[in-house]
């Protein structure tokens, strides 16, 4: 085998301050009472830096400014919120570097996918709706569509700064105003972005963070001062949001969890549906809301295709996440990789077959060798349960009904995949699959063009898109 | 032949069109992630002088005379005259009639020497004249021999033809290793390209080439990976391992360093050595000694301290 040597990207491009206070009206400040949390890097569980609180009144005072943002900014004509916002795609393009090394440093996945998918994405959701803005008008929402006010928006931490993009691009181009709270173990690209703002000079309080823990979330989803509750995370927390804000008024839009199908017909191109597969599943280590956690295969196939792709899993590099080289980095926390753990070991002793690829593991920090389980039945939890890493089901199926049959048995339903050469059968397929994304032929692949969203327990309301405008405006 | 290629042959079409089809946006996303490998340092010496080692030095031109080829031979047997640890090339390809100049050049250099036949590059002449022109080659002393298919035959979708003019060249060839050139470029399509690498296999190349060098589209990363795919399935079905040989356009060590991580992530081990897989190339030669040289010295020497040929 051919080694290669390793190939860092230099962790000097960004420069991490010790300790991060609460963005609140254009500047940044300690928590009222004084409360941090530390983040660490998940690769070598080294603490990265100590990060604010906030408290009720850190939400307050977030929300206070962002209401006293709300009447100027959307009184702007739509042409000059869009000179802010490329302004600030502008300025993730210029600093994508630092921002990539950071997101890598933060969340642990490999820099290729924070270089070449998180930041390039980033960038294109705030140049997409930044040419909404002056034409809101034409889409398609009535003539005059209004701003809906302040917006409380909590995030994940599988792809932080992506996520902060979905959200805060559409609602900064409608002429809402919005208080952002990022996830625990992954605030720091939200506070780089903080500064972003303020370098776009972004007038203050239209964009606020306030960091904490699923409290300080709570709050702001809570805060009778919010106008509208966009939600990213899991099915249990999203459940406990839309009870909160049921009857109060605020529109609500969820993005959950899922348990994607990924289908692979007998005449599928083999080796590209392997590729398919494997960017499904392993991409960002599995921690991503739409992945292909179930592999449903054709009988006819199986044995050929699960050698395929037990050989390419074989290739995968696991480790430093800054290594240029790495295909598979570092689980996002240990209570992450309690879960993914866990729920491997059920699968195992439920009966399902346990295969990973030989590969060596750094002793520090969290992680997890990619995985697959075979001989995996709709009974199964693994095949029912959101494992949120790098592990996936197999299951096989005879017939094109019985595919689809087994992919709609899920609550979820956020994404699935098609894999076949007959482009009849694709679209005979994706007609009947309940799952708000299918892709076919290809799989994860992104565009803030492209609406985003659920079925049943995978949430519901719409982002990205002409769609996701709609969310954002009255 | 094994009883199972022959069993195939009866049912060549059947057999290439039941072939896995190759999805285009799949195959060239995937080359292009692979191109996005960082290869540095100590990998990086090693791949340089592993490249050095599979350059099939080429010169294919009207204008060729005996000295060029000559001056072609020397740059193979020693291609850093100023270093002697540099490795030399894997082979000299010429045209038939140069072959006995070259052979005199490389005798006991352990230097193979190739020799394109069979009417290249268009391959458009009578069955005879090809196979006149492979045996004159390894007559005169060309111990690999580079063929042309004829396009025209195979996108007529006359896979039998094609498969016994393969098997009639082989046969002329002797001892002489054969690498079957696709035209991959005129082929239209990765399904071809497939198609056309296991017809290659199963009537006895030794070796799958991409191009002439002569026409526009030649090698590609993507192509190079259907090629690859295919010579890998071929060998998990029949055993025999068959050789990749992409051509044309590949100037830089950049470029030749992406191809062996493909073979790295694709096939393996059993690949990555001069009797599995070449670059034919010409310019490429200088450009990894000129890299060789930046490594070891830490400097980067002008274009004049490497030899022109």
């Amino acid at each position: 085998m051919f080694e290669y040597a390793p190939a860092p990207e230099s962790r000097s491009v960004v420069d991490v301050a010790g300790s991060y206070g609460l963005f609140i009206d254009g500047a940044f400040d300690g928590g009222k009472d004084g409360n941090v949390f530390k983040t660490v890097n998940p690769a070598t569980e080294e603490v990265l830096a100590e990060v604010a609180a906030a408290g009720p009144e850190d939400v307050d005072r977030a929300v206070a400014a962002a209401r006293r943002a709300f009447g100027p900014w959307s009184a702007l004509p739509g042409a000059e919120r869009a000179k802010y916002l490329f302004r600030i795609a502008r300025i993730i393009q210029e600093r994508s570097r630092e921002l990539a090394v950071l997101e890598s440093l933060d969340n642990g996945k490999p820099i290729k996918e924070s270089r070449d998918v998180d930041l390039p994405l980033v960038a294109a959701h705030f140049f997409y709706y930044a040419g909404w803005a002056d034409k809101l008008a034409y889409a398609g929402f009535g003539p005059d569509p209004r701003p809906i006010g302040v917006a409380g928006q909590v995030i994940p931490w599988n792809f932080p700064l992506l996520m902060l993009a979905w959200k805060i691009a559409p609602a900064l181009a409608t002429g809402n105003t919005v208080v952002l709270k990022p996830a625990e173990t992954t605030p720091l690209s939200a506070l780089f972005f903080a500064d972003v703002c303020r370098q776009a000079e972004l007038p203050p309080g239209v964009v606020n963070i306030v960091t904490g823990a699923g409290d300080t979330g709570a709050y702001l989803v809570q805060h009778p001062d919010v106008n509208k509750v966009a939600f990213t995370g899991s099915t249990e927390v999203g459940r406990e949001i839309a009870r909160a804000v049921a009857g109060t008024g605020k529109r609500l839009t969820l993005e959950l969890g899922g348990k994607a199908a990924n289908i692979v017909f007998d005449d599928a191109p083999i080796d590209q549906a392997v590729e398919g597969i494997v960017n499904g599943i392993f991409f960002n280590q599995g921690h991503v809301c739409c992945a292909g956690s179930r592999l449903l295969v054709q009988e006819s196939v199986a044995d050929e295709l699960l050698a395929s792709l037990k050989r390419r899993m074989a290739t995968l590099r696991v480790g430093d996440p800054l290594d240029k080289n790495t295909d598979i980095g570092a689980i996002n926390s240990a209570a992450q990789l309690a879960r993914i753990t866990e729920l491997s070991e059920i699968g195992a002793s439920e009966g399902a077959e346990r295969w990973s690829p030989e590969c060596a593991l750094p002793d520090r920090g969290f992680w997890f060798a990619p995985t697959i389980f075979t001989g995996v039945t709709q009974a199964h939890r693994i095949a029912r349960e959101e494992i949120f890493g790098p592990v996936l089901s197999v299951l096989t199926f005879r017939t094109p009904e019985e595919a689809v049959a087994k992919a709609n048995n899920t609550p979820y339903g956020l994404s699935a995949g098609i894999w076949t050469e007959k482009g009849s059968r694709i679209l005979a397929v994706a007609d009947k699959l309940r799952a708000g994304v299918v892709w076919a032929n290809t799989f994860n692949k992104f565009d803030p063009a492209s609406p985003f969203g659920g079925y049943k327990e995978s949430g519901y309301g719409r982002e990205g898109g002409r769609h996701g405008l709609e969310a954002y405006l009255a | 032949m094994t009883v199972t290629a022959a069993a195939e042959l009866s049912d060549l079409r059947s057999f290439l069109h039941g072939l896995p089809g190759v999805d285009k946006v799949g195959v060239e996303a995937r080359a292009a992630a692979l191109a996005t490998r960082s290869i540095k340092t100590s990998s990086k010496a090693k791949a340089i002088d592993l490249a050095i080692r599979m350059v099939d030095l080429t010169t294919l031109e009207g204008a060729d005379t005996p000295g060029k080829v000559r001056a072609l031979c020397a740059k193979a047997r020693r291609p850093d005259p100023a270093d002697p640890t540099c490795p030399p090339a894997a082979a000299i390809c010429v045209y038939p009639a140069m072959v006995k100049v070259a052979a005199a050049a490389l005798a006991g250099s352990g230097v193979h020497l190739a020799s394109v036949a069979t009417a290249f590059p268009s391959g458009q002449a009578p069955l005879e004249v090809k196979l006149a022109d492979t045996r004159e080659a390894v007559a005169d002393g060309a111990d690999e021999i580079d063929m042309v298919i004829s396009r025209g035959a195979f996108l007529a979708g006359e896979y039998t033809r094609v498969f016994d003019e393969i098997a009639a060249v082989k046969e002329a060839c002797g001892g002489a290793h054969l690498k079957v050139i696709l035209e991959t470029g005129e082929l239209g399509t990765y399904d071809n390209i497939r198609r056309a690498s296991w017809l290659a296999m199963l009537a006895g190349a030794d070796f799958i080439k991409t191009s002439t060098g002569k026409v526009t589209v030649n090698a590609t990363l993507p192509i190079t990976l259907v090629m690859l795919e295919a010579v890998r399935d071929f060998r998990a079905r029949h055993g025999r391992i068959i050789g990749v040989k992409p051509a044309g356009g590949i100037k830089t060590t950049k470029d030749a360093i992406k191809y062996l991580v493909l073979i790295n992530e694709t096939v393996g081990d059993d690949w990555l050595s001069p009797d599995r897989f070449r670059f034919g190339a010409s310019s490429l030669l200088n450009d990894l000694l000129m890299q060789r040289t930046k490594l070891t010295t830490g400097r980067y020497a002008g274009p004049d301290y490497f030899t022109l040929d």
